[in-house]
């Protein structure tokens, strides 16, 4: 049965023919606007992982600029947040998360660092796991090093909210988007003229949250899947709204998210989180960009249990460098890499300074790597 | 390197081990004369004339956890490894092989008698033997289990290198890529997953690819077992030598209904995973479908597939067309971790 299921999955939305059609669309609908670049922005990095895994920006029309905005949850998760992991796991105590957490660089050094060094850091898949970790080891403090973004927030919550042992608690690093596409909107030297909203984090929230932002700011928001048809209708729809000039909200992907969103799940995880404000990673301080424990879990709270200290790692010179860092504007479509006096220079993918450099898709890196968006559209077939 | 300290990424098959070796391990011996293929090649094993024929030589170190896998254990794995290692240089013939085993105090002895069962039995598949030995027994702690050690020799008429690709060649891959590595990272998470059994491909490949040598018949011109780094590594590597570029077909790429469902589930490419039991073969044009027909009657090779050619543009890079549009198929740094975002 899982099988069948797999198969009406990869024909419904995995059909390359129908992907081909779309991408004719969005090549006609650009065609219409004739001007050049029309800049969207998707704020999600799962968007970013299935245009890079399925090789989408190969198909796109020049004249259309896609941007990788703040939406990996580890690359915004900035140096000093890091640098109290890495503090908790020199303590001897056991530090559970994310893989892709593992090289994300704090201010000297990474998880992988300290795991090198002999540190107990483990790599898990969910909260729940590190939850029975902590049971089966009681004589041993579990910490969960949490980041993501509403959709793990949610699953870290549940956890919480369910009689968790003793020895366990939550380190949260986990971010809320809507403030962050918000900082982007209002800047107004900002070229985005449309985002492509994270579908996962909207069956959470439901898509009338951005109602008021589309508004606000009047910019349209389509809020999208992950398979490659889902991406691509998603850009139809918002190159569509952005000819049109209509800032409204649409939702395609219907068949997962709503306009109320999974209340049950806002109400736990607002039962556990709060917002707070604090920079993410080389894009700026983010209002209420920031989900932390309330007071009501102080004994899972990692930050209080242990008294992290983590301010030894902060110097000077690190400050300074973060300074320099521009990731914010080539996020926002404004700066490119070349333009920064840190690229290739003081930062590289072994020592990366801002988010754009951390993820294997961002700016930075892929610039680092290839020079540019590569086009590999002939090769082989001369 | 941070911190000047080695790093799990060093030993991941990928860009920072290739860095370790060029920049600690090889200096001084990359330069001094030797009459074959010695360490600057860093190719699969070295290779040196003996008379009109060569003896090829390589050695591999093992470790797994866990040490019994779904589809194989370490004992399978040291043998297959290293035949693999020969027959990528086109060694075949009269494999002999040494083994050393460091063993952790408190080993069960029953389980190291399933280990040396499987030692045999892959010898016997490959035509190969164990020669020698050495055994080493350390402290409780002071090692993981166990660490298997074989060397091999064998002789090769004339050497495959991995460097061997010109522009019009095409590239096969003997079966279904990443099996290997995500059967044991499944088995180590405890994951269960849809679409089958998920089994590690672990096998010594020396009797396909003498037949497709022979069907070949000169026209081989590059081989490599994609083992740590995948798929994606091995054909950088390759791109990257012989200096071309390389464009491979995703749909034409065999992967398993079980590996594909257990790379969704964890954020992992099977393109980027360890095989045990393949290997990437470049070939003539002309003789593809030769090569091909040899390959798809052994047992080993019934999945083998044409999967894309050697190209002019883009030289060192592998493009990689998935059916919707074109992306760059870099190989991961180190072992892959599973990802969130």
């Amino acid at each position: 049965m899982p099988d069948r299921l797999g198969e009406a999955r990869e024909v419904k939305f995995r059909d390359p023919e129908l992907a081909g059609e779309l991408g004719r669309t969005l090549v006609s609908l650009v065609d219409d606007i004739d001007r050049a670049p029309i800049t969207l922005m998707h704020v999600c990095g799962s968007h970013e992982q299935a245009i890079a895994k399925y090789g989408l920006r190969a198909t796109f029309p020049k004249a259309l600029d896609v941007i990788m905005g703040p939406g990996c949850p580890v690359c915004v998760t900035d140096a000093p947040e890091v640098d109290e992991g890495v503090w908790l796991a020199r303590q001897g105590i056991n530090v559970a998360t994310f893989g892709d957490m593992l090289r994300v660089p704090g201010t000297r050094h990474s998880l992988a660092d300290a795991q090198s060094e002999g540190g107990k850091v483990h790599v898990v898949y969910s909260a729940a796991q590190v939850v029975s970790m902590a049971r089966k080891d009681p004589s041993q403090e579990y910490v969960f090093y949490a980041t993501g973004f509403e959709t793990t927030a949610v699953a870290t919550a549940a956890v919480l909210l369910s009689d968790p042992p003793p020895n366990f608690s939550v380190l949260s690093a986990h971010k809320y988007v809507p403030p962050a596409m918000e900082v982007v909107a209002q800047n107004p030297a900002s070229r985005v003229e449309g985002f492509l909203a994270a579908g996962h984090a909207a069956t959470i929230t439901g898509y009338g949250l951005f109602e008021p932002m589309a508004e606000k700011y009047g910019i349209p928001i389509v809020v999208a899947g992950f398979e490659p048809l889902d991406i691509l209708a998603g850009l139809v729809e918002l190159v569509r709204l952005v000819r049109d000039k209509s800032p409204r909200v649409f939702n395609a992907y219907p068949r997962c998210v709503s306009r109320e969103g999974n209340q049950p799940a806002l109400r736990m995880m607002w039962q556990v989180f709060q917002t707070s404000s604090g920079v993410w990673r080389g894009i700026a301080d983010i209002p209420d960009g920031n989900l932390r424990m309330r007071p009501e879990f102080e004994c899972f709270d990692a930050r209080k249990k242990f008294s992290i200290d983590a301010s030894v790692y902060a110097s000077e010179a690190d400050l300074a460098l973060v300074k320099d860092c521009i990731c914010g504007g080539i996020m926002s479509g404004l700066a490119s890499p070349p333009d920064c006096t840190l690229f290739r220079n003081r930062c590289d993918p072994q020592h990366p300074v801002g988010a754009c450099m951390v993820s294997s898709e961002g700016t930075c890196k892929i610039w680092y790597e290839y020079g540019g968006r590569p086009d590999l559209s002939e090769a082989g077939r001369t | 390197m941070t911190g000047q300290r080695v790093e799990m990424r060093h030993g991941g098959g990928g860009r920072s081990m290739r860095t370790l070796i060029e920049e600690v391990f090889a200096r001084g011996f990359a330069d001094m004369p030797f009459d074959g293929i010695g360490l600057g090649a860093m190719d699969d094993g070295a290779a040196i004339r003996v008379g009109d024929r060569w003896l090829v030589l390589t050695t591999d170190s093992h470790v797994i956890h866990p040490v019994f896998f779904p589809g194989g254990d370490i004992g399978r794995l040291s043998v297959s490894g290293t035949c693999n290692d020969l027959a990528m240089m086109g060694a075949t013939e009269g494999i002999a092989l040494t083994c050393a085993m460091i063993i952790e105090e408190g080993f069960p002895l029953g389980e190291l008698e399933r280990i040396q069962h499987s030692m045999v039995e892959a010898c016997r598949e490959a035509g190969a033997t164990i020669v020698t030995g050495d055994t080493k027994v350390m402290g409780r702690g002071e090692i993981d289990g166990i660490v298997i050690n074989t060397s091999g020799i064998a002789f090769a008429s004339a050497p495959i290198r991995d460097s061997g690709l010109r522009v019009g060649d095409k590239l096969i891959v003997t079966g279904t890529m990443g099996d290997h590595g995500l059967a044991v990272m499944a088995a180590r998470h405890n994951l269960e997953i849809d679409g089958g059994e998920l089994l590690s491909d672990v096998a010594p490949l020396t009797t396909m690819i003498r037949a497709a040598l022979s069907a070949g018949n000169g026209s081989i011109v590059a081989m490599k077992d994609p083992t740590r780094g995948g798929l994606a590594s091995s054909l950088g590597e390759m791109a990257s030598k012989a200096g071309v570029g390389i464009v491979v077909y995703e749909r034409t790429i065999p992967v398993s209904a079980a590996a594909r469902a257990a790379g969704e589930m964890i954020g992992i490419d099977p393109l980027q995973v360890a095989n045990e039991g393949k290997a990437v073969i470049g070939v003539r044009a002309e003789a593809a479908g030769a090569v091909l027909a040899a390959l798809r009657a052994h047992p080993l090779g019934k999945d083998a597939a044409i999967i894309g050619d050697a190209v002019a543009e883009r030289p060192g890079s592998v493009i990689l067309d998935t059916g919707y549009g074109r992306r760059l198929l870099v190989e991961s740094d180190g072992e892959p971790l599973p990802r969130i975002c």
